[in-house]
């Protein structure tokens, strides 16, 4: 986790480089993250088998949503926390690179706590916390900053549950329990607190799995409206979803050793309809996964 | 705290706009890194104090530990676990009677705690209602019950009619000791099988006692098992209980309606000694007793680990 992210670090333009390459494929601007090489393994041994993503390299262009698409198991929700550093608590290891604008995520001298306040992150099911209001949740993430002024408190809670079209439905009833709210709601007013932050990178994991259609239709119109100003990663394994609302896709897929690999990425329609990898076209059109 | 009447009307397009997002941001980002020194600090701090906190608490453990196997350990010989205490001054003999008379009484209340406790315990997760909250108040009460109180109690009710000490009356002391901690182990252990089972099972047209029986108790059985040898070892350690019960013993008593040996007893009676040998008898039993908890406790925490690692 130490070694390779700080030459990356030292070797900067290096990466410009390869940026540069994914970056004539898409043809959009710059990149609010990258990745380059990152493998992930789990369990203490170095040369132990458990390697969970191997060698993945990917771009996510600003302000727009990149899928992560594949199967259960293959190591999409794996990839996400390594943009936010999620793995330092538990064993999971990070090897490459890993870049959020400049910021290298993984140089020794980066606190993981200032990473994440560039990168939100909304989970597979809500998890307000419990004790705390709809308005203590929304501005956890900014009490825990060491944010404590009042008035800015409120005007970035209410702007966040605006963005989050969550705002006429609670102004009245801030100070009830989070956990009152609907499932869909709840999933909101996750969003909400990760986008309270100001965050410019928004990591969404599987965030309308529990959540019946409409619900995740209101979220899936969130997810849109939010790209015009933050770069989304969306993990799914719901194709249509990845249809519906990702401007770019990445196909993730078990490799012969059972790791997770990327297959393929680029623009969701070019993946969908003239995927380059054999791999890729067997997924999209159901024949494996 | 109610939000949008604090007063000022905003138009909802200022604090949405790019640049109004791009200064909140602005101010995380200066706020988070400004405290940032500050939250490690006391992170660090935090951690370093819970460490000590850690050592401090584990001193007195490691040094009875210690102490206790420094001086019993000299006394420790085949013929300790086989022989019979001998009078004072006389070399040798062992403490045959104390081990057995531990167990027998130990096993006698388990027999009689386990299946009692595990009933009031599913009666407890069966039932919501005043009776349920009660007799829940009722084990909590009298898991604090102090031991030489419920050793007062078993001796008024047995020993003082009867006018007889029996091994069976300190059984009857450790059960009731027993019991409230079983019956609330044995409800949190339960309490941990998730609904869906009960609906799982009732939807294929269990009845309530089936369900019970093979899902919630097969279910919780690591927990379960936990929870009783935890009880079993704290029973095994009780000395005030069997000192108006089962008095103690030289011989070796295998009929539970005599007055019988323990562990507890035997170091008591043999402690309070001035004899430099009997002294050394006692601690061995102490460090014998030692290694009974410490292997039933060991049995407990490695049954429930294994079930649980073998349960998906």
């Amino acid at each position: 986790m130490l070694g390779s992210p700080r030459r990356a670090g030292v070797d900067g333009d290096g990466g410009r480089d390869v940026e540069g390459d994914a970056d004539a494929g898409s043809g959009s601007g710059e990149f609010a993250v990258t990745l380059e090489h990152v493998s992930v393994r789990y369990g203490k041994v170095e040369n132990a088998k458990q390697v969970a993503v191997r060698d993945v390299s990917l771009a996510f262009p600003k302000n727009q949503v990149t899928a992560l698409l594949g199967p259960s198991g293959c190591g999409k929700t794996t990839i996400l926390r390594t943009i936010n550093r999620l793995h330092d608590h538990t064993t999971g290891r990070v090897s490459g690179a890993v870049k959020i604008g400049e910021l290298d995520v993984y140089a020794r001298d980066t606190q993981p706590e200032i990473v994440r306040t560039r990168v939100g992150m909304v989970f597979q099911r809500p998890n307000l916390f419990p004790t705390l209001s709809i308005f203590d949740n929304v501005v956890a993430g900014l009490r825990m900053n060491g944010v404590r002024k009042r008035p800015f408190l409120r005007e970035a809670a209410e702007a966040a549950l605006r963005q989050a079209a969550l705002w006429d439905s609670v102004k009245d009833r801030l100070g009830l329990p989070a956990v009152r709210l609907s499932g869909g709601q709840q999933q909101r007013l996750c969003i909400a607190r990760a986008l309270a932050i100001g965050p410019e990178v928004l990591l969404l994991d599987e965030p309308c799995s529990a959540l019946d259609p409409q619900a995740s239709a209101r979220v899936e119109r969130l997810i849109v409206e939010l790209s015009a100003h933050i770069t989304i990663a969306l993990v799914t394994h719901n194709l249509f979803q990845a249809t519906r609302i990702s401007h770019r896709t990445a196909v993730f897929l078990l490799d012969e050793q059972n790791s997770g690999t990327l297959v393929e990425d680029g623009p969701t329609v070019d993946v969908f309809s003239s995927p380059k990898d054999p791999r890729t076209l067997a997924y999209v059109t159901g024949t494996i996964g | 705290m109610t939000g949008g009447a604090d007063g000022t009307v905003r138009d909802p397009s200022d604090i949405l706009s790019p640049e109004a997002v791009a200064r909140r941001a602005r101010i995380v980002r200066r706020a988070s890194r400004a405290t940032l020194r500050r939250r490690r600090l006391i992170g660090n701090t935090t951690r370093i104090v819970c460490y000590l906190a850690l050592v401090i608490a584990l001193i007195p453990l490691v040094a009875l530990v210690s102490y206790t196997i420094e001086r019993g350990v000299s006394g420790l010989s085949v013929d300790f676990f086989s022989q019979l205490p001998v009078p004072q001054g006389v070399p040798g003999g062992g403490v045959e009677e104390a081990i057995i008379g531990t167990l027998i009484i130990v096993g006698l209340a388990a027999v009689v705690a386990i299946p009692l406790g595990l009933a009031v315990a599913l009666f407890l997760i069966d039932r919501r209602g005043k009776l349920a909250a009660t007799v829940r108040f009722v084990a909590d009460v009298m898991s604090g019950i102090p031991s030489i109180a419920i050793g007062v109690f078993a001796y008024a009710l047995f020993v003082v009619p009867s006018h007889h000490y029996a091994g069976i009356t300190g059984s009857f002391a450790l059960a009731v000791l027993m019991l409230p901690i079983i019956v609330r182990a044995d409800e949190v252990a339960m309490r941990t099988v998730p609904e869906d089972l009960w609906d799982a099972a009732l939807a294929l047209g269990a009845r309530p006692s089936r369900v019970a029986r093979s899902v919630v108790v097969r279910t919780a059985l690591p927990g379960l098992v936990t929870g009783n040898l935890l009880a079993v070892a704290r029973a095994i350690g009780e000395t005030a209980p069997l000192l108006f019960t089962a008095l103690g013993s030289s011989l070796l008593v295998t009929n539970p309606f005599q007055p019988m040996d323990a562990m507890p007893l035997r170091i008591l009676s043999d402690g309070t000694q001035a004899d430099a040998h009997l002294q050394t008898v006692a601690w061995a039993t102490a460090l014998v007793l030692l290694a009974f908890i410490l292997v039933v406790s060991i049995v407990a925490r490695t049954f429930a680990s294994y079930a649980t690692r073998h349960a998906r």
